[in-house]
């Protein structure tokens, strides 16, 4: 027996050596950060990607681990987050020795706490019954916060001081940096923790429950438990997300636990990709970005956000991440850059379309709701004025040539991936 | 007080029957697709603007033909080539597709009508006192729109039950797996589902817009509360989303007029008592009003968790 | 009857959908050591009935005894906890589970871990062990990395009793074991089957009849939702009631080999 086993225990040590130096190269990598990207922007930019990071982890214990779709989250991010600011004010009020670093914890209360409270009437059922009851709940939520006034600041929230809470050496954590690397510590923690819990029998269980609610059943477990565990435990990680967020703003309004924060949580765990526990990391990352880069940019960013989306959900329900996984045995096998050309030939076709697309966006913007401030605007650095016909040509002309090229370019790009996937196979990768 | 009563039951029943023109829709899409159209306030909302905008150009009453066409068409459409493509990633997939054309679909009409309230009149041919409650005018229009949603749930009713295609979604109603037996042109008929529940969403939008406020959330306001007429009626159940739609409009409807509050029945609550507790005795009913169909939500849940006339488990 | 309750009995047992009644009035004992076969003809209600001692349906009448404890309209989780494990006769497993995850889950709570967040799966010794040893027992060694959902039909169906069988209930219910299978893969699943029900009760519905003779002590035939006969294997065979009810068909039918 122990012969036999020898191969697999060594393969096993190897894996969680490597495991663990991907989380010291996690760690390396967010206390260097700041040092490559020192300025104010990145600093806070960065701050709230650890923050989103938490989030969305949280919320794919829910959507991609246990197949739980939530329109509700926000409630337990936002609800921890008010908590958090309770707290401090509190701690700050009776001058109790109470340092900043502990706050997420009384998110993480609060989460777990609404997690148990809310969990125990909308886990009973799955599917489509607990997304509308999640939706549900989140209005309520919402809609309650505009009358609990003492306790949700009415429109204009609550605030809070994190610089008088009590100093841990002569660390205030009013800096950026300071708060910087509190949110990196935590989420380090909280991801973590996480995978982690994705490895416990229980979180097994909670992809059974995912795949085959009702197989689950018939191997002892109720599907409703498994279910509502996993919401509680979601909610005590997005209530030390909500915690960290009031730490990081010093300020929590109804905002925080609506149906807009919930469905931005949804979207970047999803983007990101719901199959895999680096998918949402990745979402959160780039949907941060591009929210704070778009929103410079243009002013309609949410349309771009609800069609980005939409094409995701189309093309690739996998997303970024289930797209990057798809190419590891190309990866493995060393034959990965045997699809850049095709990759690069495809990008034109769809930089153009996305060029075309944009500009009639753009273009129909400046003549409806910015029509009094003339119709004139620039795109991509160029002059355009969107009461010339030349340019709607020009867009239209780059829409069907994009589209046109990417039917061309499609089976070439399919015919590059399929044989240099058929090398990685042969060559026993996959 | 009893003029109070009838006004708001009118009233009630007026908002219970638009929101069953909206949710019939919904759940047919739901029970025979299996997709839960979370859109479909959207196209509720594209109703009343595309109603505005006809009717600015062509009067109300081509408008009010022409604008719940022109949404089913669109509803169709993306069925045939939104929908159905995203069908073989499974439900949940089609769910969030839904879920992002809301975004988008709001997106538009900020881009094209702007943020604020269009002025979406009530046609001066309907503009008239209907009859008299006591010493409240009863607006004509109102009395247009309950008809107009009578009739529809009349035809509705018909068609379900007289016709061909009726049996043939009853029987999806019943037996979901059952459609694909049945030999039918099955993506034709979903297509045409989804084409006429969006369409019914849109005659919603359509006439309610002259009486409330035609503005881009508009969609962001009333779905949630559709989705709680259809979970609390029971999923799937088309007796069901009429009764709750009923009742939700009748409950809501008193609730926002009703200016009782705990301070006025039992009188000012002491000093010193902790402030959550004072905002919960002075506020009124009316300001309730907005959480009232999510409590009942959650009430309907914890006595029957398959909702009032539910019975099939999603 | 002994001092010791059987394993498995069914007491007046019905079921009705509407107006339909699908079992009516079903009464058998089965002894643990027992291998019982049910067998019957399609619409006999046999699927139903294991729905029913299973609990994915309540019974509208009777009582359902699990080693002298009534269990009838307990949730299926709660009658697996107390020892009744079953396979589906279409195929249910975890999809996208890898073939060794979908074994270990089905191990998880028989080995006492519940919803234990705290510990770490792939550091659970024995129940790596005895999945590993399940795996192999199955024939399925050389998939258990893949997805469980991209199997052929045939190592769907291994894994579908890979899955009941594992944490070794004391009542085991096989709803068609072998459809699908190969004649060698049939023999080599019954093989396995006689080798883990040992001192166990089985209550197996299976078409083949090869398969059926083979491995029951016992065999009930249900027909119209009322068993007409338990007997031995011969009685069985021999009995003419039986012969015109069922086999007499079967013969003509599918499933006679």
């Amino acid at each position: 027996m122990a012969a036999v086993d020898a191969p697999r225990i060594r393969q096993e040590r190897r894996r969680t050596a490597w495991r663990l130096g991907l989380w010291i190269a996690a760690a390396v990598l967010f206390a260097g950060l700041p040092t490559v990207f020192p300025s104010g922007t990145a600093l806070t930019t960065m701050s709230l990607m650890g923050i989103m990071i938490v989030f969305a982890l949280s919320y794919n214990m829910l959507l991609g681990q246990t197949g739980m779709l939530s329109f509700g989250h926000a409630v337990y991010y936002g609800l921890g987050g008010f908590l958090a600011v309770h707290a401090m004010n509190l701690a700050i009020g009776d001058r109790l020795p109470v340092p900043v670093i502990v706050v997420p914890l009384v998110g993480a209360a609060a989460g777990l706490l609404f997690g148990i409270v809310f969990g125990s009437v909308s886990t009973r059922r799955g599917g489509t019954a607990f997304a509308m009851i999640s939706l549900g709940i989140g209005e309520l939520v919402a809609s309650s916060a505009l009358i609990l006034r003492s306790f949700f600041g009415g429109e204009e929230g609550v605030t809070t001081n994190r610089a008088r809470l009590l100093r841990l050496f002569d660390w205030n954590f009013g800096p950026q940096l300071q708060v910087y690397y509190l949110i990196a510590a935590w989420c380090l923690v909280c991801m973590v923790a996480m995978y982690a819990l994705s490895r416990t029998p229980f979180g097994r269980m909670c992809n059974a429950v995912r795949d085959n609610p009702e197989r689950a059943e018939f191997i002892g477990y109720s599907a409703q438990a498994v279910r509502f565990i996993a919401f509680c435990l979601a909610g005590g990680f997005a209530g030390v997300a909500g915690g960290l967020a009031a730490i990081n703003f010093e300020i929590m309004n109804s905002v925080n636990v609506g149906a807009a924060q919930s469905g931005s949580v949804l979207l970047m765990t999803y983007i990101g990709g719901t199959g895999s526990f680096i998918g949402p990391v990745l979402g959160a990352v780039l949907i941060t970005f591009l929210q704070l880069m778009l929103s410079d940019a243009t002013e309609v960013w949410q349309l771009y956000f609800g069609l980005l989306f939409i094409t995701m959900v189309v093309f690739a329900p996998s997303g970024i991440a289930g797209i990057l996984m798809m190419h590891a045995p190309l990866w493995r096998a060393r034959v990965l850059h045997r699809v850049v050309p095709a990759y690069l030939l495809a990008a034109l076709p769809c930089l153009l379309g996305l060029a075309g697309v944009s500009l009639v966006i753009e273009m129909t913007y400046r003549l409806t709701v910015k029509a009094n401030e003339g119709s004139a605007f620039r795109f991509l650095y160029q002059p355009v004025d969107a009461k010339s016909a030349v340019p709607w040509i020009i867009a239209a002309l780059l829409v069907i040539g994009g589209f046109w090229l990417f039917r061309r370019v499609r089976p070439i790009v399919a015919d590059a991936f399929g044989e240099a996937m058929l090398v990685a196979r042969r060559k026993g990768w996959a | 007080m009893l003029e109070l009563v009838s006004v708001s039951t009118l009233n009630g029943l007026l908002y219970g029957m638009l929101l069953f023109l909206m949710a019939s829709g919904l759940t047919l899409i739901f029970s025979m697709m299996g997709v839960l159209n979370f859109a479909h306030a959207s196209f509720y909302m594209l109703g009343a603007f595309f109603g505005f905008q006809l009717s600015h150009w062509l009067g109300f009453w081509p408008a009010f033909v022409l604008a719940p066409l022109a949404a089913g068409g669109i509803g169709a459409l993306v069925e045939r080539y939104g929908l159905r493509a995203v069908h073989r990633h499974g439900h949940v997939a089609e769910l969030l597709f839904t879920f992002g054309l809301t975004f988008v679909i709001q997106e538009l009409v900020q881009m094209v009508w702007g943020k604020l309230p269009v002025d979406y009149r009530v046609p001066p041919s309907l503009d008239f006192t209907a009859f008299t409650v006591f010493s409240t005018n009863y607006p004509a229009y109102k009395m247009f729109e309950l008809a107009t949603a009578i009739a529809i749930f009349l035809v509705l009713l018909a068609v379900l039950t007289r016709t061909r295609i009726g049996l043939i979604i009853q029987a999806a109603l019943t037996h979901p797996n059952m459609v694909a037996m049945l030999g039918h042109n099955v993506p034709r008929i979903f297509m045409l589902v989804f084409g006429v529940g969006t369409g019914l969403a849109a005659v919603a939008g359509v006439i309610a817009g002259p009486a409330l406020v035609t503005q881009s959330d508009m969609a962001a306001l009333l779905g949630p509360i559709l989705f709680v007429v259809i979970v609390v009626g029971g999923l799937g159940s088309l007796a069901g989303a009429f009764v709750a739609s009923l009742l939700i409009g009748l409950v809501q409807t008193f609730a926002v007029a009703s200016n009782a509050s705990l301070a006025g029945v039992l009188g000012p609550i002491m000093p010193g008592a902790p402030a959550a507790i004072r905002d919960l005795w002075d506020v009124t009913v009316a300001q309730v009003a907005p959480v009232v169909p999510y409590l009942l939500l959650v009430m309907i849940l914890i006595l029957r968790p398959a909702g009032l006339l539910g019975t099939r488990d999603t | 009857m002994g001092m010791t309750a059987p394993a498995l009995e069914l007491v007046g047992l019905h079921k009705s959908f509407g107006r339909v009644a699908v079992i009516r009035g079903v009464d058998l004992q089965i002894e643990a050591g027992e291998r019982h076969a049910i067998i019957g003809p399609n619409g006999a209600g046999k699927s139903t009935l294991f729905h029913l001692i299973s609990g994915r349906f309540p019974p509208s009448s009777g009582a359902i005894r699990l080693k002298g404890r009534d269990i009838a309209g307990l949730p299926p989780y709660e009658i697996r906890r107390r020892g009744l494990a079953r396979s589906f006769q279409v195929t249910n497993i975890f999809p996208r589970l890898s073939v060794f995850e979908n074994l270990r889950c089905g191990l998880l709570w028989p080995m006492g871990y519940k919803y234990a967040f705290w510990r770490n799966v792939d550091r659970l010794v024995e129940l790596n062990e005895r999945s590993e040893r399940l795996l192999e027992e199955i024939g399925l060694a050389d998939r258990r990395h893949l997805p469980a959902g991209v199997l052929t039909y045939s190592e769907q169906r291994a894994l579908e009793i890979g899955i009941a069988l594992a944490g070794g209930a004391d009542v085991l219910m096989l709803d068609e074991p072998t459809a699908g299978m190969s004649r060698s893969e049939t023999d080599q699943t019954v093989e396995l089957i006689r080798r883990v029900t040992a001192g166990k009760a089985l209550v197996v519905v299976e078409h083949d009849v090869g398969v059926v003779f083979g491995l029951a002590d016992r065999i009930s035939v249900l027909v119209y939702g009322e068993i007409i006969a338990t007997d031995t294997p011969d009685n069985i065979r021999r009995s003419e009631a039986v012969q015109e009810a069922y086999l007499g068909t079967a013969r003509h039918g599918e499933g006679a080999r």
